[in-house]
């Protein structure tokens, strides 16, 4: 549909959205009380419903939200490696929305949205159906450039090379192909340049297959194919466990850029190495913000992450709309994670609230960031920061001093990890 | 929910919304980073420590000897830091003020 029809279409329905708007601005000019103001999230990741719930939250019921998301249930892209590692189940990493829906009145609408109009303040969704928001919260996740790995386009070859790297179906697959590989073959794990989403999960990844080798098939190896000049997160500390755990399995290589894929083959083709076959390729390819983003013209950075402000999270390229998580243009030193996608979503929804009933925002948001991996099935290793709005450049800059990463990898913090996971998925959707 | 309905009538309707109650509070923003490992308002699932509840002058103890690494830790003496002693403070005394 073209957007003259699509804004004819909608017409009717914005008009009424604007006497609504209009009576409420008129009976409280000064202090608003956002009763009945609608907000429109879409995505129920990390960011989206986290701030789904604490504008309920925290406007005590009075913002009506609507959530708008395609899939049945919140699968979590952390602790999914260890799916792949065979220590944790789909289950494990699966959790119902139905909480957001009773225990917070959000409305929970099953579907994907394939417009926005911005001036008409309406989002249309695939199946139809239009929605007036006064504010919409936009939590879209990434998706893969898939134009940087041509032979992606054949028939099938998805279905074959699998990133797993959005936790579900994929996820299976590839557990399934890890199982199925002989003894004795390899398994190559191809990392895009950063950003990206999770800075230390690929390396994670690595550990959890070579993990699942050494005890099923220690013939095996995995092969690290990274387009970075280094590992990017906990460096140090990845390369001890490798040498430690891992000396005979895992082998890294730093400076390799993917740049096409035969599946039928099972061929990586690099910028500047040869050819390389593997029994399993698992090709994380290189990504930006999540389709909508881009189609809506708010990936205002290289066409590829959305600029915000981070003291609301509103879109530079468009008013009303605000967006979170690994689709934003982050802040210097701040990582693509559903930790921080979480943080996002919290400080977005106070922004709202405020925003909503007349208020102004809180102008020195500060927030933390904490992220796991696992190196083995029990032994952990963290880094963390402390990220504060600076005026001067209005963005947020890490904390000088604070954070920092684990001085080893430990059990203990690997309960911590696993109970690191069961409060923010509770804090995220319960 | 009753009180504020009861407020709402008491009250005309835009002079003093019933919000006033729920308002968005800089302090809590800033605790509700700490809602990811400690639960939402402070109140943990398991293998954490709910924050909800507890002495404010233990809890800020415990803040600031994490800060000084007088108290060990496997995360918090790094987080502890990025926050000033008086933002510490002000987070000891929102958790403190949540209901156990």
């Amino acid at each position: 549909m073209k957007r003259r029809q699509f804004v004819r279409t909608v017409g009717a329905v914005s008009a009424l959205g604007a006497v609504g708007t209009l009576g409420l601005v008129a009976g409280c000019a000064t202090t608003g009380t956002g009763s009945g103001s609608r907000v429109v999230v879409v995505g129920g990741g990390y960011g989206g419903a986290t701030a789904a719930k604490y504008v309920r939250m925290w406007s005590d019921g009075g913002i009506q939200v609507t959530l708008v998301e395609p899939n049945a249930s919140f699968i979590s892209c952390p602790i999914s490696n260890l799916v792949l590692g065979g220590s944790k189940t789909m289950a494990d990493i699966t959790t119902p929305y139905d909480n957001l829906v009773r225990r917070h009145g959000v409305k929970l609408v099953r579907d994907t949205v394939v417009a926005i109009d911005a001036d008409k303040r309406l989002v249309r969704l695939a199946g139809g159906t239009e929605l007036p928001y006064d504010r919409l919260i936009l939590s879209p996740g990434v998706d893969f450039m898939w134009e940087t790995l041509p032979g992606m386009a054949r028939p099938g070859a998805q279905d074959k090379v699998l990133h797993s790297w959005k936790a579900g179906a994929q996820t299976v697959a590839l557990r399934q192909q890890l199982e199925a590989m002989r003894d004795g073959g390899v398994y190559a794990l191809s990392i895009p340049l950063a950003p990206y989403r999770c800075p230390p999960g690929p390396y994670e990844r690595a550990c959890q297959v070579a993990h699942y080798f050494s005890k099923a098939k220690p013939k095996s190896k995995v092969l690290i194919l990274d387009a970075n000049d280094d590992v990017t997160s906990k460096g140090p500390l990845f390369k001890k466990a490798w040498a430690d755990r891992y000396k005979d399995i895992i082998e890294y290589r730093p400076k390799h850029t993917v740049t096409d894929v035969d599946a039928a083959t099972n061929t990586l083709k690099f910028e500047f190495a040869n050819d390389l076959k593997a029994d399993v390729l698992n090709v994380i390819p290189a990504m930006r913000a999540g389709d909508i983003a881009l189609k809506s013209g708010l990936a205002t950075a290289n066409k590829r992450w959305c600029e915000v402000d981070f003291l609301t999270f509103e879109a530079k390229a468009a008013k009303n709309i605000h967006v979170l998580g690994d689709a934003t243009q982050s802040a210097p030193a701040m990582p693509k994670s559903g930790h921080m996608a979480n943080q996002h979503g919290k400080t977005c929804a106070a922004a709202v609230v405020s925003l909503l009933t007349g208020k102004t925002p809180n102008d020195s948001p500060i927030y933390a960031n904490t992220c796991y991996s696992f190196v083995s099935d029990t032994d952990v290793v963290h880094v963390a920061s402390v990220h504060r709005y600076d005026a001067a450049q209005k963005t947020m800059v890490t904390v000088a001093g604070a954070g920092g990463v684990s001085a080893a990898a430990s059990q203990l913090e690997g309960q911590y990890a696993l109970a690191w996971a069961r409060n923010i998925w509770a804090d995220t959707l319960a | 929910m009753k009180r504020s309905r009861e407020l709402l009538m008491g009250l005309a309707l835009c002079g003093l919304s019933a919000w006033a109650a729920a308002e968005v509070s800089p302090v809590r923003s800033m605790a509700a980073a700490c809602a990811n490992c400690h639960g939402t308002e402070g109140f943990a699932q398991t293998g954490m420590d709910t924050l909800a509840g507890q002495a404010k002058d233990a809890l800020l103890k415990k803040l600031l000897d994490f800060k000084t690494g007088a108290k060990p830790a496997t995360v918090m003496h790094q987080l502890s830091k990025g926050y000033s002693d008086a933002q510490l403070e002000e987070l000891a005394g929102y958790f403190a003020a949540q209901k156990k």
